[in-house]
């Protein structure tokens, strides 16, 4: 770089550069937070969707599965799973309770976790809610997720 | 080595190489499941592997971090370690939480290690990346302080360097913004928006300051090149990573129910991300060029000059490819996400700790560089594990376009799954590039075992 260009000048660029957009990020961080209540479902939150939600964290389901196309991308898109499933949340638990234990051979499985008819609910409820989440241009572009 | 305390490193180096080995293993393990779904099933399940998989990364990256901080301040400093002890007590602590934890995965399932844990307590666990059970994280959190306080006083009590001030606020930042992992509330959208501000400010922002200073310290000693040209490059690569990271952020908030003026700014801002990585590159190829030294460690330039390369194709380009919002419409979520982190972690973060342990480790141990047939077989694992780091997101990238278009694009959209069987063939060939990684690793650890004629150093008429 050219002797006109100073370390001072470096320097400034730096701090002033990081201090001004950190300040952009939070301002807008505020704005979101403000504006997401037309979008986040939360008049649709119940004790028991909190509940399935944190059944949904504490058996790591996002290890396997994505969720609004977060998470591992090793099982199918979940955020959808609700409309990809008739709408129906029997077809959920359906699907979760009927999982083989052992697994299925040569093919990937989810394992059967044992859940009772209140968890199975309350995990069914969860993915009801998430599915009413408002999402941008309704990603994802198709049913399949 | 110029003070007695910057040997501490070698413990983290250790550490760090040696979690290392675990990950790739398991690593190659995940490759094997997503071809052989049943593989180890239901023993270790595919999300217990992911969360060992990434963990070990993220640990092994800390320790590497921590390590090359407590061998680079000194010598910046001018001065001995604040509280050498201390680096020695919460390098066990450290060492000690990080196996409990990764055994905790492995042993009882997930939802019973969260009983045991009390998660309850203070719900912190299931996110992707911090799995961790809280008592870890409150641990994580204690180890950073005392590690911060340790550095920090070092800085301020000696000589102050750019180099050494950029370092510790990208590990000021990364203890600050790891905070958030604290931030779990039932609102999805906000869950989700927060839990950004851990996983995108770390390796799209501090760390950029971290993984700069590390590489600047490293070019500095090894071409000789005057402090001041290298720091005006450093004041202004740390600029523009965070000129661009921080909004950057954005491209996070485009489908998780956030406002739609998300996809704009986060557009807009992403697409100025790989320019920091692209000015690492030209800075690490100029100020080689420039040196005034032949340096006899010609492994820790190589692992420099790699890393300068591969953070940007790996953060820079691949980042590129699906941050705009039309495209990322499409490949959000898929196996080029995938592709794309594989490199870029590789690229930047796991490059520049090895870069870093190239240059330190002979010096530590009282020479130079490693004698030449160790500095062969070093560079030998150096293009084992890039090249097939190259094939591995190729192929990634090749099963992730597939998969947009037969799941998204095409007008009879298939299933996720019958997708998954017909990108098989990929998923094979990155297996085959991943055990070659893992031949690429176990030839790094080697290396440090070879015997051979010592090197010295050749001064350049300047």
């Amino acid at each position: 770089m050219r002797e006109t260009f100073t370390k001072s000048m470096a320097r400034n660029i730096y701090y002033g550069g990081a201090v001004f957009f950190l300040l952009v990020l939070i301002g807008l961080t505020v704005d979101t937070v403000g504006r997401v209540s037309k979008t986040d479902n939360m008049q649709n939150m119940t004790e028991q969707v909190a509940a399935g939600k944190r059944l949904w964290e504490i058996n790591d389901c996002i290890g396997c599965h994505t969720l609004l196309g977060e998470g591992a991308y090793f099982a199918p898109e979940l955020g959808n799973v609700y409309t990809r499933f008739g709408e129906s949340t029997d077809a959920i638990k359906g699907f979760i309770k009927s999982r083989p234990k052992g697994g299925i051979p040569g093919r990937r499985s989810m394992p059967q976790f044992n859940f009772t008819d209140e968890q199975l609910e309350e995990i069914a409820q969860f993915l009801k809610y998430v599915d009413g989440i408002q999402i941008a241009r309704d990603w994802p572009p198709n049913v399949k997720g | 080595m110029k003070y007695k305390s910057q040997s501490i490193a070698k413990l983290y180096f250790i550490a760090a190489i040696g979690l290392f080995v675990g990950q790739i293993l398991f690593g190659v393990t995940l490759g094997l499941q997503y071809v052989m779904g049943d593989f180890l099933f239901p023993a270790i399940p595919f999300n217990v592997a992911r969360m060992v998989h990434t963990n070990l990364l993220i640990v092994w990256l800390l320790f590497g971090f921590m390590g090359a901080a407590y061998y680079l301040v000194p010598e910046e400093s001018e001065r001995e370690l604040f509280a050498p002890w201390l680096a020695k007590i919460m390098f066990w602590i450290f060492l000690v939480a990080g196996a409990l934890t990764i055994l905790g995965y492995l042993l009882v399932p997930y939802a019973a290690l969260a009983e045991m844990t009390m998660n309850d307590l203070l719900p912190t666990m299931g996110r992707e990346f911090l799995e961790q059970p809280t008592i870890t994280k409150l641990g994580i959190v204690v180890v950073a302080l005392a590690f911060l306080f340790n550095i920090g006083m070092t800085i301020l009590t000696g000589r102050k360097t750019v180099i050494s001030l950029v370092l510790l606020t990208g590990l000021v930042g990364l203890a600050v913004f790891f905070l958030f992992s604290f931030y779990l509330p039932d609102n999805l959208v906000l869950d989700k928006y927060f839990w950004w501000f851990v996983v995108h400010l770390w390796v799209e922002g501090v760390w950029e300051l971290i993984m700069a200073s590390m590489l600047a310290f490293v070019l500095i000693k090894v071409t000789g090149v005057d402090r001041e040209m290298i720091e005006k490059w450093l004041y202004i690569i740390i600029a523009m990573a965070l000129i661009s990271g921080l909004l950057g952020t954005g491209h996070h908030f485009f489908w998780i129910g956030t406002p739609g003026y998300w996809q704009w700014i986060g557009s807009i801002f992403s697409a100025i991300e790989p320019v920091p990585f692209f000015m690492m590159t030209l800075f690490a190829f100029n100020v080689v060029n420039k040196r005034r030294r032949d340096h006899p460690n010609k492994a820790a330039v190589l692992w420099a000059l790699g890393t300068a390369v591969m953070a940007f194709l790996g953060a820079g380009v691949w980042g590129f490819l699906h941050t705009l919002a039309p495209v990322n419409y499409y490949t959000h979520g898929t196996q080029i996400t995938a592709a794309h982190g594989h490199m870029a972690f590789y690229g930047a973060y796991v490059m520049v700790v090895l870069t870093m342990i190239s240059y330190a480790m002979p010096i530590i141990n009282g020479r130079q560089a490693n004698n030449e047939k160790s500095q062969v077989m070093e560079m030998w694992s150096f293009w084992l594990m890039t090249v097939s780091m190259v094939f591995i997101t190729l192929f990634l990238t090749g099963a992730g376009i597939l998969q947009v278009y037969l799941q998204r694009y095409s007008d009879t959209p298939l299933d996720f799954m019958v997708v998954q069987e017909k990108v098989e063939l990929f998923y094979w060939l990155r297996e085959i590039a991943g055990l070659i990684f893992l031949i690429g690793l176990l030839v790094y650890v080697y290396s440090f075992f070879v015997k051979g004629k010592e090197v010295e150093m050749v001064e350049a008429t300047a």
